[in-house]
C-alpha cells in the first residue's frame, strides 16, 4: 500500500501525460475494446450451425447432370429438364431420417401442384431401396435420378441430405435449403421466394 | 491329421500364427490410416495415387468436417476420393481437380485456407496480437523503468526501517 501514494510525492513519471483525460484512461479502455471485439466474435461465430456450409453455387446455372432413372422407372433427370420453369430440386434417400421427416410436406406441395419437385436420388444402399421407399411413402417427384456415387451431390455441393435447390426458369440456381424443409421455412422462406421467381 | 495335428507342433504353429496376426495389426494401426483410404481405392498407379493422397489430404470432409477426406470413413469422403481419382486419370492437373471441388463447396473445403484479401486477418492476425503483445510490455517495462528512475532516494530513516523489517524475516 506504501507504493500508491508515490505519484503524488513524485514528479509525474514519464508516459503519463500531466494532461490526464483520455490518455490516463486509456491502459483501462483497451482491454474493454478487445474484450467488446472477442465478445461479439463469439456471439456471431458461437450462433452459427457450422453444418450449413453457404453455398457458393447461388446465381450459378445448374451444374451437367445425366442421371440414370431409379429402379422401374424409364425417366431419370438431365440439366435440360430443370429449365423452362421454375422448379424444386430436392436431394434425398430413403436412409435419410431428416428426408422422411419433410417428406409429408413435400407430398402436399405435389398435391396442390405449385412448383414441380425434381428428386435426386442420393447414395441408396440397393437400388430398391430408393424405389421402395417412394412406393411406401408415396411419390412426390415428377422426375427422379439416381446418383449412387456422389457425382451430382458432389457437383451441386451437397454435403447431407436433405438439400433442396430452387431453380428459376432459366435453369440457375437461386436458393438452398439445408435440412428438411419445415412448414415454417416453406411459408417464410421458400414460398416468397417461389412465387416471385414464378413472377420473374 | 488335419483336426489332431501332433499336440507340441500344434500348439507351436496356432502362436507363430497367433504372433503374426497381432504384428500384422499393429502395422496396419501403425499407418494411422485406419478409417480413411479403403484398399479398393488404391490406383495401380502409384504416381497418380501419391497425387491423389496430396489432394486428399487438402480436402475437407463435409460431414465430418475437422477430417481430411482421406482420413475420414464417411460416404461422400469415399466418393470424393474415387472422384478425385477419377478426375487424375482423366489427366486433370491437381490444381483443377482443387479447383473443381472448391468451385462446388466453396473455399470452407479446404482445409489449408487460401490466401487472398478476405483471410488476411487469418493469416496475419495471431502475429498481430503477437507484435501488440510485444509492445504493449516494451511500454510497460519502459514506464517502469521511468518510474523507478524518478523516485528520490529512500532517506536515513525510511532506510532503517527496511533493514528493520528484512532483519525480522525469519530464517
Amino acid at each position: 500500500m506504501t507504493g500508491l501514494p508515490v505519484s503524488s510525492k513524485a514528479p509525474p513519471p514519464a508516459g503519463m501525460s500531466s494532461g490526464g483525460g483520455l490518455r490516463a484512461r486509456l491502459p483501462f479502455l483497451i482491454p474493454l475494446v478487445v474484450l467488446a471485439v472477442i465478445a461479439a466474435y463469439f456471439y456471431v461465430g458461437l450462433g452459427r450451425d457450422p453444418h450449413v456450409v453457404p453455398s457458393v453455387l447461388i446465381d450459378q446455372p445448374v451444374p451437367d447432370l445425366a442421371l440414370p432413372p431409379i429402379l422401374g422407372r424409364d425417366r431419370g433427370l438431365t440439366t435440360a429438364d430443370l429449365k423452362g420453369e421454375v422448379s424444386l430440386l430436392n436431394v434425398f434417400g430413403s436412409w435419410c431420417v431428416a428426408c422422411r421427416v419433410e417428406h409429408p410436406l413435400l407430398m402436399a406441395l405435389a398435391e396442390q401442384g405449385v412448383v414441380p419437385i425434381h428428386g435426386v436420388n442420393w447414395r441408396e444402399p440397393t437400388p430398391e431401396a430408393g424405389p421402395n421407399w417412394l412406393d411406401r411413402l408415396g411419390d412426390p417427384y415428377t422426375l427422379v435420378g439416381a446418383d449412387p456415387d456422389s457425382r451430382a451431390a458432389i457437383a451441386l455441393g451437397v454435403a447431407g441430405a436433405p438439400e433442396t435447390f430452387v431453380i428459376d426458369a432459366a435453369g440457375m440456381i437461386r436458393y438452398k435449403h439445408t435440412g428438411p424443409i419445415t412448414p415454417d421455412d416453406w411459408e417464410r422462406t421458400l414460398w416468397p421466394i417461389i412465387r416471385k421467381l414464378q413472377a420473374e | 491329421m488335419a483336426d489332431h495335428p501332433e499336440a507340441a507342433g500344434g500348439m507351436r504353429r496356432r502362436l507363430v500364427k497367433a504372433v503374426v496376426v497381432l504384428v500384422a495389426i499393429l502395422l496396419m494401426s501403425g499407418t494411422g490410416q485406419a478409417g480413411g483410404i479403403q484398399p479398393d481405392e488404391i490406383l495401380a498407379d502409384p504416381a497418380l495415387e501419391a497425387r491423389a493422397r496430396e489432394i486428399g489430404r487438402e480436402l475437407r470432409c463435409l460431414v465430418c468436417q475437422n477430417q481430411s477426406i482421406d482420413d475420414s470413413n464417411a460416404e461422400l469422403a469415399r466418393d470424393m476420393r474415387i472422384l478425385v481419382r477419377a478426375r487424375l486419370q482423366a489427366s486433370d492437373t491437381d490444381r483443377e481437380v482443387l479447383d473443381y471441388v472448391v468451385s462446388r463447396y466453396g473455399d470452407f473445403v479446404r482445409l489449408r485456407p487460401p490466401f487472398k484479401a478476405s483471410t488476411l486477418l487469418l493469416w496475419f492476425g495471431p502475429a498481430l496480437i503477437l507484435a501488440a503483445g510485444g509492445l504493449a510490455m516494451v511500454l510497460f517495462v519502459r514506464r517502469r523503468a521511468g518510474i523507478e528512475d524518478s523516485l528520490p532516494p529512500l532517506s536515513e530513516v525510511e532506510q532503517a526501517r527496511l533493514e528493520a523489517l528484512l532483519g525480522d524475516r525469519p530464517r
